[in-house]
Formats: C-alpha cells, structure tokens, sequence
C-alpha cells in the first residue's frame, strides 16, 4: 500500500569491486527512511543510484510504479523528481540564498516561484537571508539553504547524503530534530544516509543497518536496538557486550549474573545453539541491563569509568571474568578498581549462538 | 602620550621580542624607528612604480610636437584599429579555446585526457613571438608549405588566407595565450567538481543545460581573469606583432623612439596605451572581487563523464590539433632550423647572447625576490591602509607594457642623468658624461616595476603558510629573530621563493621591449637577437636562440604542471 520507492535486489559494483549486494527495501509515501552503517559499507552507492549518478548492474529501482533503474536502463537524473541534499550541500556560490532556493524552480511561473522561495525560506526560517551569499552563512544555515533548495520543486522523493557530518555536535542534535520536522510538515518522503545512529534515530521512522553491501535488518529505532536480528547489528547500535551464557530450555537463558526470562527470537541453521537445551549462546548485555545495587550479593570490579553528566558509564569485571557495562546514576561515583554490587534487570533476551 | 607610547611598546614586544626591561623609552623609541623603516620601504617601491606611469601619463597633456602631430594624422587611426581588433580577437578566441579545452579535460574523460591536461600547458613555455616567426617561416609565401602546395596541386594558391594578415597575429597570439584561461578555468571546473552538476541534475536540469546555467557562471571569473591575463599580454605584446609587421602601440612607440627619434611622440603613444590598459585592469580588479564569493571546495572525488564515439575522438581532436600547432609543430621546425645552423651559430657571439641573457635573468631574478620579501615582510608586520595600498601598486607593474615602461623609465634617467653631468661639471668642473642612460642599472629597475607581481605573489601566499600561531609557538621555544626566520621561515618560504626566482628568471629572458629599447649599447641579449634577425626575415638564424628560451621556458611549466595535477 502506498508504496512510493522500490529496490529489489540490487547491485551494484565498480569495476570488479562489488559494492552493492542483493539489496532490497521498500518506502511508503511519507515515511522518512534511514540508510545506517560504518563508511565503506555501501550506503551512498545505494543513494547514488537511486537518484540515478549510479547505474546499477543488477535487480530494479521502481519510483510510484515506474521502473526508473535497471542493468539496461537508466532515466537521466534530472527525469526523476528526486530531490538531494549533498554532504557538501553543493550550494552555488555565485547565487543569493533566494537564487539558491529558486534555482530548480524553473518550470513553473514568476509569480509561483516567487511565492514557493517565500515559503521555504519561512519553513526553513531564513527569510531574513535571503539576499545573503552562501559564504556569508553559518554552517547550519548553509545546510537549510540545501534542504530548502531540493525541497523547492517538491521532489517524490528527497535524498539527504551525511547531510550533517559538516556540523559540530550540538548543532547536529538539535538541526535533525528540526530536518524531520521539517520533512514532516512538508509531507516529504525521505531517504537519509548517516553512519551516526543517534541521528538516524532522531529523523527516521525506519532505519536499514548496512554492512557491507547489504542491508542487515530494516526496522525501527526500538527494535534495532532491542530487537537486533544478528550480532553485526547487536554491536553496532547501542552499546553492550557478549557475555557467555547456556540455555536452559525455551525462552530461558542462564547467564552468570543469573537466569534470562523471554523469547529468545532466532532462526535456526546448522550449528544453530538457540534451539536447544545445553546450547553454548552469547547473550546480549545492554549497559540499562545491569543496575547498580548495594544491596546485591554479586560484586563486580570498576576497570573503567566514564562519566556522562547523568550517568557513569562502568565498565566491570564480573566475577568470572567476563566484563560488562553498567549504566549508574552519578552519584554512585567509585574508583576504579573497587568492588561494587549489581543486579541483572532485563526484561528480553538477545542472544546468538556462540561463536567457535 | 602615554597611550602612544604603550603601543609602540606592544608593537616591540612583537617585533623584537627582546625584552629587557632596561629602559621603556629606549626600546619603544626603537620599535618605531624599525617600523618606520618597515614603513618606508612599500613606499618607496611605490614611488618608483608611479615615476615612470606619472611620467607617460603626463605626457597625455604635453603640447603635439611635430612627429605627434604627423602621427595623428597619418597612422594613429589604424594602430587603434589594429589594437582593437586583436585584442577582440584574441580575447574571444582564448576564451572559446581555453574554456573549452578546461571544461573537457577536467570534468568529461575522453582518449589521452590525462596526457593532455598537462600537455595543454606546454605552450605556455613558448614565446609568442617564437610561435609567430614559426608560423611565418612555415606558412609564408615563401614557406615550405605553401610551395610544397603549389608544387603538388599545380595551382598559385590564390585561396590560401594571407598568413601575415590581421588573421595570422590573431590565430598566433590565440595559441599562445589560451593556457592562460585554460589553466584558470580549469582550475575552476576542478574545484567545483561534478557535484555542482549533480546538485543541478537533481533540480531537474541535464548536463548540457548545467553546463550553461551552473558550471560556466560559476566559473566566470575565472574564465574572466584568464581572459583579461590573456588580454594584458596582447596588449603589452612587441615581438610577435613586430614579427608580422602589424603595427600596434608597442612597435610605433618603438618606431617613433629609434626610427624617428622623438622621445616625446613615443612617450605620448604610450601615454594612449596606458589609458587602454587601465581600463583592463579597472575591469580585471573587479573580476578579481567576484572570485572572492566563489569560494572553492575541493570535492573529495572527482569522477569525470566519460565520452564515448564520434564526441570523445573529436574532443581528443581538438586538444591534440591545439598542442600540435601551439607546441610540437614550432618546436620541431625550431630543433630542424637550430640544427641546420648549430655549426655556424653556435659560436663567440651566441655564447655572448646566451651569457648576457643568463646574467640580466639572475640578478634581476635575485634583485625582484630581495625586494618582493621585503615587501611581504612589510606587509606582515604593519597590515594597515598605507602599506596595502603601496603593495597594490608596486605590484601593478605587470600590466604595463613593457614599451610603455621603457619609455617611462628612460625620461626621468636621462633627466637625472643631465642634472648629475651639469652639477659635476659645475661643482668639480669635471665632464662626467652619461653616468646612469644606458647602464644596466636603467634595465633592472624597468625589470623590477615589470616583474614585482611575478615574484611578489608565490612569496607572499607561501608567507600565508607562516600563521601567526607559528611564530607565538616559534618563540616559545625561544627562537627570535635571525635564529627563527632561518630555522622557520625559510624552510617554508624556501619553495616560494624559489618558484618566484625562477618564474622571474624566464620572464626577463624573454622580455623583448624593455631588453631592446634601455640595454647599453650593442649589449645584446638572445632576445635581442631573435628580433634583430626576424626583422629581416631570417628565420634560421633566430632558431638557436629560440631554443634555448623554449627550454628555459619549460622549467617554470613544469611547476605549474605539478600543482595542477594535484
């Protein structure tokens, strides 16, 4: 239903490099979409093509039902309605911010195209700088201009390439937030590649985690991290470590720190540990799974600490020498190398089959 | 006072960094005289850019002599024509040639792109008069050409365009100067890299329509910058237009000073070019301003639109139909004349030339370095309005015509030099002659106002690389002084100067005007000697000089050729 953008199956691959795998997805109209995943891993090859830079040498890119990449075909980019914030933002120097805005606005008339500046300029609030020249812009304003401009022409589809990676810190938090409200008031479908998952968390409603070539899970912010389909993603959203633990019958996992009660999501293969009694399995332990207790008999070792304002961030050795993390209010401040008590508080497992 | 004083010794404190304590007033007394002497020498150089302008300037509202008088009448109207139409043709010409040549090279892919996009650059080695005594040498009448034509079609060619024509000099100075706008426009396209075309694709618009709308405004003022570079050589150029007797300002100002001997008429013909070239340079300032804006990203990746078929084999056409007749053609028939020859000429006299030539180019080399980093020091330590402004004019020197500088220079020596003679003679009674007309001393300082620019600009962005940061860490590790500009500001200037000297070292060694019209007598030059013998048609004996500037010219190319594959 709705389906505004298909790829199905692609790939893609310079020279005998292939970058691109078998890679499939799916956005309805409306959605703000998230590629995510470490450089190198193929993202924007994938972005690339689907505003048509890059040919693709394998499987169909489909846009509102129209076939619009394929091995043998290749509608030129221009054709496509789709809409690109470059990393860059590829601003025209040489043009005003007004020029900027207007200059994909170039089908339709004077009195339109002067109204539509107007509006995207008060959406992305720089009517005060209009007249302004890209080198006179902050950073932030810069990369507004960019949104505004490929918003301008209301693309299908708007692509956005690391549009915050030229962005200090702060400033990043609080624009992505600002992006998708944006992209959100202007009913924009939205594809977005970032290899910072704090910001694909705040702009998108569906995020695909990519490793190379291929896309390893796409799903929701919540699930990625609670619900991760394979130890790629385990490990790279969120932070946790491994911890070796032994299943002791269905949706029951037996760890060091005591006994896992839930669903221990899998899908069976050879060697598959998950499904059976005795199978050796690491489990997944989030640093909100391990609460600091004074109270707890179980005592663990500080061997680091890092502190986050809010939190403390320790990292512990646990009495059999495996370590874990552990997320505690500030206040419990202790030196490393003190023993403190912590009491295991998950309420899911996440566990994979040990690996030999 | 006290508020006065405080800042002179602040401004101690940053030049000497020797801070004793012993006495407030000694050591800020100091700072100033060293800042005035700082001060001074931007000025001075100044002064000495103005003299000659103000001279020829002046000389606009001088009372018509005679010889001005005949000249107005008889061909003052055809060299404005004549000027008109070259600099129209060589201005549209380099801008079509070059642009184009750029925009291939740098963003599409086609056979031999990576050889031509620095090949392109080889002209730039060649003296345009070189080019243009090839061209007649080849092509003329009399050429092996055209007689081999007439031979083999059995025909008197009556259709063969007139090489010695208005066309020729165009189509001469055209090969010649192209690298100018090529180089910037290349550089241009590079920095702004395909994303621009991307950005402009995703917006709805195709390449070609890119092209037009993003990529060439984007670019223009540097296209605009080559062109007016391209424009000041046309103008300032003497050899190549005196090669094909095409009388323009530079060879009547010539012709008027040696063939009729009226300084004065010379003098007010220079006064009109120098009107037409400040005009260039008013509009080449305000290109300049633009490229201001255009601020250049270098985009991480270039990938080139590759070009396939009858578009890819005709752009490989043109790029090698430029260098085969800009570069290889004059340097194969300059090699087969100079060997043909080499037994003769290569003798005495031409090893004469050749030393007179390395000599003029090394200390004037030398003498335009000394100062361009003096200046550049000048401008560090006291960036204020005054030394801003005597840099921008000392360094305006390179868009005077040579001829015009000649001119200028020579009237207030021999004036000087009168009253020197007539003050010996009435103090000491003693007849000194001409102490200062004539000498090598009147060249270098022509050479000096002609080629500061050229030495002050490598010097001065390699001194950008010396942030003010480096000096505070320098000194904190408590080198001053002469210990920290050998240590540190050398080594980093090194390259810089280098550059400048040997930019400045080929430039004089081609210079023609200023070498011809204020060398001692009979001191001739390689350059000299391509004049004196293409002026009388004798190609062959011009060849061996002009080799030896090609290869001289090639050493400054090759730096070129580095940064721009970079």
């Amino acid at each position: 239903m709705n389906t505004l953008l298909e790829l199905k199956n692609i790939r893609h691959a310079y020279g005998q490099q292939t970058v691109v795998e078998d890679l499939s997805l799916t956005l309805r109209k409306g959605t703000i979409g998230c590629l995510l995943g470490p450089s190198g891993c193929g993202k924007t090859t994938v972005l690339r093509s689907i505003a048509g830079f890059e040919p693709i040498s394998a499987g169909e890119i489909w846009l509102n039902g129209v076939v619009i990449s394929s091995p043998s075909f290749c509608l030129p980019p221009e054709q496509r309605h789709i809409g690109m914030v470059f990393q860059d933002y590829a601003l025209f120097p040489h043009l005003t911010v007004r020029g900027n805005v207007g200059f994909g606005l170039h089908r339709v008339g004077k009195a339109e195209r002067a109204q539509r500046i107007t509006d995207m300029l008060q959406t992305v609030g720089l009517t005060h700088d209009a007249e302004k020249y890209p080198h006179q812009l902050s950073g932030g304003q810069q990369q507004r201009v960019a949104l505004a401009r490929a918003l301008a022409p209301r693309p299908d589809l708007l692509l956005l390439d690391e549009p915050f990676s030229n962005l200090d810190v702060t400033l990043r938090a609080r624009l992505s937030l600002e992006v998708r409200d944006i992209l959100k008031n202007q009913n924009a479908t939205a594809i977005l590649v970032t290899h910072d998952q704090e910001e694909a968390f705040a702009i998108a409603d569906e995020i695909g985690v990519m490793h190379q070539g291929q896309i390893q899970q796409w799903d929701t912010a919540y699930n990625l991290y609670h619900k991760p389909a394979n130890r790629f993603v385990a490990d790279f959203i969120g932070e946790g470590v491994f911890v070796p633990g032994k299943i002791l019958g269905p949706n029951q996992v037996e760890i060091e720190l005591g006994v896992l009660q839930g669903e221990v999501a899998h899908r069976c293969g050879p060697e598959c540990q998950l499904c059976r009694s005795g199978g050796s399995v690491d489990v997944l332990i989030r640093p909100d799974d391990i609460v600091h207790d004074d109270a707890s008999p179980v005592r663990a070792v500080v061997m680091q600490k890092a502190f986050r304002g809010a939190d403390i961030l320790y990292t512990l050795r646990l009495p059999g020498g495996s370590t874990a993390l552990s997320l505690v209010p500030s206040h419990h401040n202790h030196p490393i190398g003190e023993k403190i008590g912590i009491r295991l508080e998950a309420d899911h497992v996440v566990a994979f089959s040990r690996q030999v | 006072m006290k508020a006065s004083n405080g800042e002179a010794l602040q401004s101690a404190g940053t030049d000497s960094n020797v801070n004793t304590g012993s006495s407030f007033y000694s050591s800020s007394i100091r700072a100033v005289r060293t800042s005035v002497g700082w001060r001074l020498i931007p000025v001075f150089i100044a002064t000495l850019v103005l003299i000659p302008v103000g001279t020829v300037v002046s000389s606009l509202f001088a009372p018509a002599g005679d010889v001005w008088q005949h000249l107005v009448e008889t061909t003052l109207a055809e060299l404005v024509a004549n000027t008109f139409w070259l600099a129209l043709g060589v201005s549209l010409g380099t801008a079509l040639l070059g642009v184009s040549l750029a925009w291939f090279t740098a963003v599409c892919d086609f056979p031999g792109r990576g050889f031509f996009s620095w090949a392109l650059l080889l002209p730039l080695a060649i003296p345009a008069y070189v080019i243009a005594f090839v061209a007649l040498g080849l092509f003329d009448y009399v050429g092996p050409v055209q007689t081999a034509l007439r031979a083999w079609l059995q025909s008197d060619l009556a259709w063969f365009p007139n090489v010695r024509g208005r066309l020729g000099v165009i189509v001469v100075m055209i090969l010649a100067f192209y690298p100018y706008v090529y180089l910037l426009a290349r550089n241009a396209f590079l920095t702004q890299g395909k994303r621009t075309l991307e950005a402009a694709q995703s917006l709805g618009f195709d390449r070609t329509h890119g092209f037009v709308k993003l990529s060439l405004p984007m670019a223009r003022p540097w296209i605009a910058g080559g062109v007016m570079l391209a424009l000041m050589e046309t103008l300032a150029d003497f050899g190549t237009v005196a090669v094909f007797n095409y009388d323009t300002f530079t060879t009547a100002i010539y012709k008027a000073w040696f063939g009729m001997f009226s300084l004065s008429a010379a003098s007010q013909l220079a006064s009109v070019l120098i009107v037409i070239v400040f005009v260039v340079i008013i509009v080449e300032q305000r290109m300049r301003s633009g490229m201001r804006y255009a601020e250049s990203r270098q985009s991480a990746r270039i990938d080139r639109i590759p070009l396939s078929g009858w578009r890819a084999w005709s752009i490989a056409a043109l790029a090698s139909g430029t260098l085969f007749l800009a570069f290889i053609l004059p340097v194969s028939q300059l090699s087969i004349w100079a060997a043909g020859v080499f037994a003769s000429d290569f003798d005495q006299r031409y090893l004469e030339f050749l030393w007179h030539s390395l000599l003029l180019s090394a200390v004037a080399a030398a003498l335009t370095c000394g100062v361009a980093l003096l200046m550049v020091y000048a401008a560090r330590r006291h960036p204020d309005r005054i030394t801003g402004a005597a840099v921008r004019i000392s360094t305006i020197g390179y868009a005077l015509p040579g001829a015009v500088l000649a001119v200028g220079i020579f009237i207030p020596v021999a004036w000087l030099d009168n009253q020197l003679s007539e003050m010996a003679l009435r103090l000491f009674d003693f007849h000194s002659g001409l102490i200062l007309q004539g000498t090598l001393l009147t060249m270098l300082i022509a050479y000096l106002t002609r080629f500061l620019a050229v030495s002050y600009n490598p010097i001065d962005s390699a001194m950008h690389r010396i942030t003010p940061s480096i000096d505070e860490a320098v000194r904190g590790f408590g080198l001053t002084g002469w210990a920290a500009l050998r240590r540190v500001h050398l080594p980093i200037l090194k390259g810089g100067i280098f550059t400048a000297a040997s930019l400045v070292f080929v430039d004089v060694m081609k210079e023609m005007p200023i070498t011809l019209m204020t060398r001692p007598f009979g001191w001739d030059t390689l350059a000299v000697r391509i004049f004196e013998m293409t002026s009388e048609g004798e190609w062959e004996q011009a060849a061996l000089p002009a080799v030896t500037l090609v290869l001289a010219g090639l050493l400054p190319i090759i730096f070129l050729m580095r940064q721009a594959e970079k």
